[in-house]
């Protein structure tokens, strides 16, 4: 039987928010310069590269505070 | 409109969703050994974890998207569903109710009805919690998949059984736990990626105030127009927004609905469940950020030409649904409509799991153990919850198809929580806090209040009297109908189970320690600083509750 405690819930939503984050910043870096056909509202904002940034800064956060916690 | 294209960037990002989720189902197995580890996730959560939790099973997208179209048609007076027609209700159970569920260390709402009353209540209310979860639950599935296709023209069959799969995969693995974990996910997913749509659009607009600014007078408060009921969209008064939404549909559902209950069944001690609901109730005043903005900004677009903004129409019908969606294509680039479509997933999934976890853990205990096999073993209890998920889920599937050929039935969905949970609130409330309050007082109160409900329902809908009989006002929405319905169902049922309790025999006190106020002795709170007490959070709760009410009157 195994006897090891989980991880808490907060380490992987770290794990998610940083995944999710860096593709969003990623991408929104590569589109910056390869700018797509298609233009939404706002667009000039290029929110997907700073929210992409808040998202994986804040998966970092977490994963930072839960590394070594077990539940 | 045609369908929303999806660039690889956005298939990426729901691809890791769904990594995630079934990653975690697989990771949470090994931990899941008991049937108290399936059904209750080991009674350890923090009351973050089972607040968090308590708030997303509540927050699908259907929600999400049905309140946003609604804020288009009624304005700020969606808002009551989040505050008046939620808060208060939570504090209640955090502060009152929840010593009554946690100190018998029940298992589900029916198993409170066993020990209070008897077992012929608690299998009445689980029958009808079981029959409700998985209309609902099929509902939402249909409904998930009837979006997917609108929006992004997926297939039907494969939307569906992919969800269907994907839940049923997870919640088979480790229950409760599994649960819990993907609606806290949800609830980051949610925020991450429908957050935006509110600040675009309010920097599009021009400010926070320009916002309201532009919205019509009405749809810009909260009570000011609520004398009359000819003043607001809703076409409702005050009296039935206190007394249907406030007090009776939203202290049947946040008091008694196992569906969020579970959640704070599953914290770790008493305090931390009842600060599960306190704590939830913070983010719930919160959500109308994420509804509300968006339902004024896609009003005010909608009103104006020059935005090309339009919200889809079929057969003449406004869909009011789709204006979460349109925003999100409106704002979003690459990569973010992915988030913001994942969100959504996340949203019907989750609720989805949430909906299965609850209904394997009614049937298992209150249907199955309590009438089937009473001498089942711990370890037959967890096999036969992971059956339960498994048929659960194929019901819920059978049920979504019954519903993509009559689609009418998304019409009786609005109204089956006033046909359960109204007349419950009622049996719940006096049950606790009465002790002359007898076993067939209660069963009968639920039948009569139940029956009722369930009549008014089918005689406005087939015109047998006028919807106003039951409103009390010279105009009547659907909506004024439920509120109404469910203050009458809960008055029915409460003064058939005194009624009936005035002349039949009560249980002996002794029976009834820990289940009944005078009777019970909880954790005491009294000796922890004031900074930890569940009352303190409570009363900064509802302060700031009187004035989001009094900013927005």
């Amino acid at each position: 039987m195994d006897t090891v405690k989980m991880k808490p819930i907060w380490y992987f939503v770290g794990l998610l928010l940083l995944a999710m984050g860096a593709v969003l910043c990623f991408s929104g870096i590569y589109y910056f310069y390869n700018p797509p056909a298609w233009h939404p509202i706002l667009a000039e904002l290029h929110p997907n590269i700073w929210w992409g940034a808040f998202m994986a800064i804040g998966g970092v956060i977490f994963i930072l505070a839960n590394r070594n916690r077990r539940v | 409109m045609s369908a929303i294209h999806l660039a690889f960037t956005d298939w990426v990002i729901i691809a890791i969703y769904f990594a995630f989720v079934l990653g975690i189902g697989v990771y949470l197995k090994r931990f899941t050994r008991s049937q108290e580890d399936f059904f209750l996730a080991g009674r350890k959560n923090s009351s973050w974890v089972a607040g968090l939790a308590f708030l997303s099973a509540n927050l699908g997208a259907l929600e999400l998207l049905g309140m946003t179209g609604n804020t288009y048609k009624y304005g700020m007076y969606v808002a009551h569903f989040y505050w008046i027609g939620a808060v208060p209700a939570m504090l209640f159970l955090g502060i009152y109710m929840m010593p009554f569920y946690y100190s018998g260390r029940i298992k589900s709402v029916p198993g409170y009805l066993k020990l209070r009353f008897d077992e012929k209540t608690r299998v009445l209310n689980g029958v009808a919690f079981a029959v409700m979860t998985l209309l609902v639950s099929g509902i939402n599935l249909y409904a998930m998949a009837l979006v997917l296709h609108t929006f992004l023209g997926w297939n039907w069959d494969v939307s569906m059984w992919t969800s269907a799969a994907t839940v049923a995969v997870y919640v088979t693995m480790s229950g409760l736990m599994s649960a819990i974990f993907t609606e806290i996910i949800q609830f980051f997913l949610i925020w991450s990626g429908l957050f935006l749509v509110s600040v675009l659009g309010i920097v599009e607009i021009g400010g926070v105030r320009e916002v309201f600014h532009r919205v019509p007078a009405a749809f810009g408060t909260l009570w000011s127009t609520s004398a009359d009921a000819s003043l607001n969209g809703m076409a409702v008064t005050w009296g039935g927004i206190v007394l249907g939404l406030g007090f009776v549909l939203s202290f049947g559902y946040w008091t008694t609905d196992f569906l969020v209950v579970q959640r704070a069944f599953s914290a770790k001690d008493l305090r931390a469940a009842r600060m599960t609901p306190i704590l939830a109730s913070f983010f719930k005043m919160c959500v109308p950020f994420l509804v509300i903005i968006p339902g004024l900004i896609a009003l005010i677009l909608s009103k104006d030409p020059s935005t090309g903004f339009a919200l889809l129409s079929d057969g003449g019908h406004i869909n009011y649904d789709s204006a979460l969606p349109l925003l999100i294509v409106r704002y979003y680039p690459i990569g973010l409509v992915g988030l913001g479509i994942t969100a959504l997933l996340a949203g019907f999934m989750a609720g989805q799991a949430g909906n299965i976890s609850a209904f394997n853990t009614v049937w298992t205990y209150d249907i199955y153990q309590s009438v089937i096999n009473k001498k089942a073993s711990d370890k037959h209890l967890l096999w036969m919850g992971r059956v339960a998920t498994i048929v659960g889920i194929m019901m819920s599937v059978g049920t979504a198809y019954w519903a993509k050929s009559f689609p009418s039935i998304m019409d009786y969905m609005q109204a089956i929580f006033s046909w359960v949970n109204a007349p419950l609130f009622a049996t719940m409330l006096l049950g606790m806090f009465i002790r002359r309050i007898t076993p067939s007082g209660a069963f009968w109160g639920l039948i009569a209040g139940m029956g009722s409900s369930v009549t008014m329902f089918l005689a406005v809908k087939f015109a047998w009297i006028d919807a106003r009989v039951i409103t009390m006002s010279g105009v009547a929405s659907d909506m004024a109908a439920n509120f109404w319905r469910a203050w009458w169902a809960w008055l029915i049922c409460f003064v058939v189970t005194i009624g009936v309790s005035i002349f039949t025999e009560p249980k002996p006190d002794s029976e009834l320690v820990g289940l009944v106020k005078g009777l019970t002795h909880g954790e005491k709170t009294d000796r922890l600083p004031w900074t930890k007490r569940p009352e303190f959070y409570a009363i900064l709760s509802a302060i700031i509750l009187v004035i989001l009410n009094i900013y927005f009157w």
